[in-house]
């Protein structure tokens, strides 16, 4: 089937796609966008993490089809014209990044957190990253990344 | 396979009478995973996400009417005061990017006995609104909607409409036990609902036993033995009385997740403790935040 979908901002038509296929296949495999990353097809991990219409979710657990007309950002469409968002400028800053197969989910994810919670204490951070697994930081080097992804943003409002 | 993508409630419901082989999904999280195992493989997919019926919720009478597609970050974020068992639940449901797209209709129309929706939904006096384009709109109590692990009284050209859960007259309180406070399939789970003016208690039970289930036994001791309008501490020995009941009132199974003793004594201990924090809010001592 084909399916119209807006990504990082650009529409886009996408053919040949298999209606039992999620969004997260078609975004690596017919897009050319491997950030998101396919860890466990489950929901499990947060790998996958990408907005869809402005919420984040599980690539792999949204069907390629019901993302007809709607609206997704990838981990690719996070950096600006002048480099890295600071999301991701904190995580490579705060040495959170080690085999990165995670990263590209808990970005999204910070991300979505600092929008809404400039300031979020480690009992919100810890919440709304329950759903991403890193097999490799033991986290702390992650929650020191988004609490300086936040300090920093306050300080450039 | 086909995907098939009705935006009117009226196109869906065609399309479920004309596409028997068609699995409705709706945020995906039960269904997609089902796909991507190859656990199924269904002739069609009935997406349902594009139908603004389901999308919404209103207030009708003395119940909210949630419609089957709302998701649980919704129900968190708006309905948290008026329907606060099933906020409840619906806070320890998977992760946030679970929240965001997994709806109380899908968790009906899965009909898992681990669903962490059942429990506040049975406690609460809920029912489901089911409807086909042949027989039209029919309401299911929801003690009456579950038939089975997995199955339950919905036909196969009905979709679920709505739910409609009584705002509620009292305090209510949802736990439930897991290895960990996010990402857990309920070891056992269990929900209290007090209704003071009609002096009546509601419960549910989560994860023990083929299907959720209510204990009615325990309901009726509580509508019986509390002292409702004493105002004073709750009875140690209504409590207790009241956990064993509940415990009785589960069949539970030996597991991955647990066993059958330890789901047993695990709800005891819910239902007391439930009990005890819905008691405290009735008489005015501090209400629990709902974590
Ligand atoms: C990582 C992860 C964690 C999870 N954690 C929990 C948890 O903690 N607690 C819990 O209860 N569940 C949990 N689940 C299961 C799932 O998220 C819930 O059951 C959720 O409520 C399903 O809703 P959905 O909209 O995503 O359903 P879908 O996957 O879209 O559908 C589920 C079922 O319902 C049917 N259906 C959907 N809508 C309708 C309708 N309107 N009419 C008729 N049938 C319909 C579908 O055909 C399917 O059989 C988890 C799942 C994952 C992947
Ligand atoms: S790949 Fe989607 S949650 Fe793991
Ligand atoms: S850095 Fe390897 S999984 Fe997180």
């Amino acid at each position: 089937m084909r399916v119209n979908v807006t990504v990082n901002g650009s529409a886009a038509t996408v053919d040949d796609v298999w209606e039992g296929e999620s969004l997260l296949y078609m975004l690596r495999e017919r897009m050319g966008l491997p950030g998101s990353k396919n860890a466990c097809e489950q929901g499990e991990c947060g790998s996958c993490t990408v907005y869809l219409d402005g919420l984040p979710v599980c690539s792999c657990l949204v069907a390629a089809g019901q993302a007809e007309g709607r609206a997704v950002r990838t981990v690719e469409g996070l950096a600006g014209a002048d480099g890295l968002d600071p999301v991701q400028r904190a995580f490579v800053d705060a040495g959170a990044v080690q085999c990165g197969f995670c990263t590209p989910g808990l970005i999204v994810q910070t991300h979505d957190l600092i929008n809404r919670v400039p300031d979020p204490d480690d009992a919100e951070i810890r919440e709304a990253l329950a759903g991403n697994l890193c097999r490799c930081t033991g986290y702390e080097k992650i929650l020191d990344a988004v609490r300086l992804a936040a300090a920093r943003r306050r300080e450039d409002a | 396979m086909e995907f098939l993508r009705p935006t009117t409630w009226d196109d869906a419901l065609a399309a479920r009478a004309a596409h028997p082989g068609a699995l409705p999904i709706q945020g995906g999280t039960d269904v997609m995973v089902e796909l991507n195992f190859d656990v199924r493989r269904p002739a069609a997919l009935l997406d349902l996400t594009g139908v603004a019926e389901l999308r919404g919720w209103d207030a009708d009478g003395d119940a909210i009417r949630i419609g089957a597609g709302v998701p649980y970050a919704r129900i968190i974020a708006e309905l948290g005061g008026r329907l606060p068992g099933l906020a409840q639940a619906a806070r320890t449901v998977g992760s946030p990017q679970i929240r965001n797209r997994g709806t109380v209709g899908g968790n009906l129309g899965a009909a898992s006995p681990a669903g962490d929706s059942h429990p506040p939904l049975l406690a609460s006096g809920a029912t489901v609104e089911a409807e086909s384009a042949a027989r039209g709109v029919r309401e299911i109590p929801v003690g009456e909607f579950y038939t089975g692990p997995k199955r339950s009284a919905l036909e196969p050209d009905e979709l679920i409409r709505a739910i409609r859960v009584p705002t509620a007259p009292g305090p209510q309180y949802f736990a439930k036990i897991g290895t960990r406070n996010a990402m857990v399939i309920a070891v056992c789970s269990f929900a209290v609902a007090l209704d003071p003016a009609r002096r009546r208690a509601g419960t549910g039970i989560g994860s023990a036993g083929p299907t959720p289930l209510r204990a009615r036994e325990a309901e009726d001791f509580l509508a019986a033995h509390l002292d409702w309008d004493g105002g004073g501490p709750l009875d140690d020995v209504v409590a207790r009385k009241f956990g064993d009941l509940v415990a009785g009132a589960a069949s539970p199974i030996d597991d991955v997740r647990g066993t059958a003793a330890y789901r047993g004594h695990a709800l005891g201990v819910l239902a007391r403790r439930t009990l005890g924090w819905a008691w405290r809010e009735h008489t005015g001592q501090t209400r629990r935040e709902a974590s």
